[in-house]
């Protein structure tokens, strides 16, 4: 058997491990364009920040290959690939053939149409590269000034790491809160604030028209008209899959490539994991990419197994994000702002201790919450989502500090504890 | 594998489960010194209501919700002894395991560090776990309870 992966990070990291688990004996060969052995990619603003190294970056030890017997191809681009002869086609002219494909190209920066956007000293934020390069140009800048186009979990983990870095930071926002995509406006509020304490300033409910300069950015102007001085600019306004690869293929690709339950595309023989491909969100009930790494991960390690031939569904896909911001952690998950009507909110919240925890409830079953610095034990919650687990006999104790096993009876408790 | 499971009839809450967890992973090995002069969060959690309490601590599940989350490979399930190992050099205290672990068995290092502390089954393979040795009631068991 011949199984081939596109992607080196999460989900091609969990691919291998799935087949592995099943198949010891097929050929895997794992294609990259990047150079590098397989990193954590939520890492790099650890290591503009100093915090990570090269080595603790890396997501697997330098024997991960060659214990799986992987054949890599890394800092090989896949352009193309032949559903009829089975096949995929490297930039170099290689073609590699495959009785499975798995393709996790992970996700690509949107960088919005705005005048000047391909200037120097203008960055995106995903990659190693991407931080090696901020790290090797903020030796060099004049007025130290930064502006980072996006205030989402990219933008503020760069404005974090730039600002330990010494740098005077301007974050740009088109929403009226930080964290749109997963925090509600109240939890918004407490972050924006203590990172302004911190130091991190904010413009929101603007947008950057236009780089200004020549070559290098010296600046930028707003939609409002204001413009702001700085010799450093990072966009950080969203990721969108990078289906590139598949794009002259048949393969069924909405926002990202769909698959079902199994990962398997439209086409036999071919699958997409991470935040390549579109799936299932059990908290949602609709196909859409959650591009998030247990996701990432999980999807890969699944699509592995079903390659190798094991019959096995991933079937726990919704967002959730664990973070933190200048020792402010937060662990928010599945619908934060529900839109409909037949949904209960259960809220607590200290804002002297920034502690803020609401808990979001429909017919029974929590479909999402948010922990805000107190974030002990916050897993019980998502487990709960998970297994779509009635939580009326636990509702009143919730949001006591000492919910846990002991709020539910003996049964449920020792089914889960004693096997 | 053999595990760590509570027996909550026995369990009165006496607590001496975490503190011979705090002597067991201190430099000192003394109970006075390892409490007093370090600062060790205990790697197992107590809950406790009324009249019913148990210690509780990490699964070493077979599949395991945390060492597929962890994002910088700190977390990883050992293929020949099924535990979930834990290296602290990579761990950049991002947390994502706690948002993983439905048992909420993993807790924050209290000692500032950003790093977890989570049960390491005392380190020695089939060696029993201190908590379970010094419970005076016998209501944590290491045993293997698989086919």
């Amino acid at each position: 058997m011949d199984y081939v992966i596109i992607g080196n990070s999460a989900a091609g990291i969990g691919a291998v491990e799935g087949i592995r688990e099943v198949d010891s004996k097929g050929r895997i060969t794992l294609i990259s364009d990047e150079p590098y052995h397989t990193y954590s990619r939520p890492l790099i603003s650890y290591y503009l920040a100093n915090k990570a190294n090269w080595e603790t970056m890396k997501f697997r030890s330098n024997d991960f290959y060659a214990e799986n017997n992987v054949e890599t191809k890394l800092g090989m681009k896949a352009v193309g690939i032949n559903e009829a002869d089975k096949s995929v086609n490297l930039a170099n002219g290689e073609k590699i053939e495959f009785d499975k494909l798995l393709v996790a190209t992970g996700g690509t920066p949107f960088i919005p149409p705005i005048e000047g956007v391909d200037k120097n000293n203008i960055y995106n934020f995903i990659k190693l590269d991407d931080a090696k390069s901020i790290a090797g140009d903020i030796e060099n800048l004049e007025t130290g000034k930064v502006v980072i186009l996006g205030a989402g979990l990219i933008g503020l983990k760069a404005a974090e790491a730039l600002f330990k870095q010494g740098l005077e930071v301007i974050v740009v926002e088109l929403a009226d809160q930080v964290l749109n995509a997963i925090l509600d406006d109240e939890a918004a509020k407490l972050v924006q604030q203590h990172l302004e304490e911190k130091g991190i300033n904010f413009i929101f409910e603007d947008t950057v028209t236009q780089f200004l300069g020549e070559d290098k950015v010296t600046g930028v102007r707003l939609e409002s008209e204001k413009e702001l001085d700085c010799d450093l600019a990072i966009v950080a306004a969203g990721v969108k899959p990078n289906i590139e690869v598949v794009e002259e293929t048949d393969i069924e690709v909405n926002q990202g490539i769909i698959v079902n339950n199994k990962l398997k595309t439209s086409i036999t023989n071919i699958y997409a994991a991470g935040d390549v491909a579109e799936s299932n969100n059990l908290v949602r009930d609709i196909k859409e990419v959650v591009p998030i790494w247990p996701d990432a991960y999980n999807q890969g390690w699944t699509a592995g197994k079903n390659m190798a031939g094991v019959k096995e569904d991933y079937l726990e896909c919704f967002s959730r994000n664990s973070i933190g911001f200048f020792g402010l952690p937060m662990i928010t998950a599945g619908i934060i702002e529900p839109e409909s009507d037949d949904h209960e909110v259960l809220v607590t919240k200290n804002e002297e201790e920034k502690v803020y925890k609401k808990i979001i409830l429909q017919n029974d079953r929590i479909i999402g919450f948010i922990y805000l610095n107190d974030i002990d034990r916050a897993g019980i919650l998502t487990g709960l989502i998970k297994e779509k687990q009635s939580i009326t006999e636990v509702k009143d104790e919730l949001l006591a500090d000492n919910f846990g096993y002991l709020s539910f009876n003996k049964e449920w408790r020792q089914e889960r504890l004693a096997k | 594998m053999k595990r760590v499971y509570a027996k909550e009839e026995y369990c009165l809450g006496c607590r001496l489960c975490e503190v011979y967890c705090v002597v067991n992973h201190s430099k000192s090995q003394d109970i006075i010194k390892s409490h007093k002069l370090e600062e060790i969060t205990p790697r197992l959690v107590i809950e406790s209501k009324g009249i019913i309490s148990f210690a509780l601590q990490c699964r070493h599940c077979d599949d395991a919700a945390c060492t597929k989350a962890c994002i910088t490979g700190a977390l990883q399930k050992d293929s020949k002894t099924g535990e979930v190992t834990y290296d602290q050099e990579k761990c950049v205290g991002c947390w994502t395991c706690i948002m993983a672990c439905s048992y909420g068995a993993i807790r924050r290092d209290e000692s500032g560090q950003k790093v977890i502390s989570k049960c390491d089954l005392c380190g020695e393979e089939e060696s029993e776990p201190a908590c379970v040795t010094n419970c005076p009631n016998g209501a944590l068991v290491f045993e293997d309870r698989e086919e």
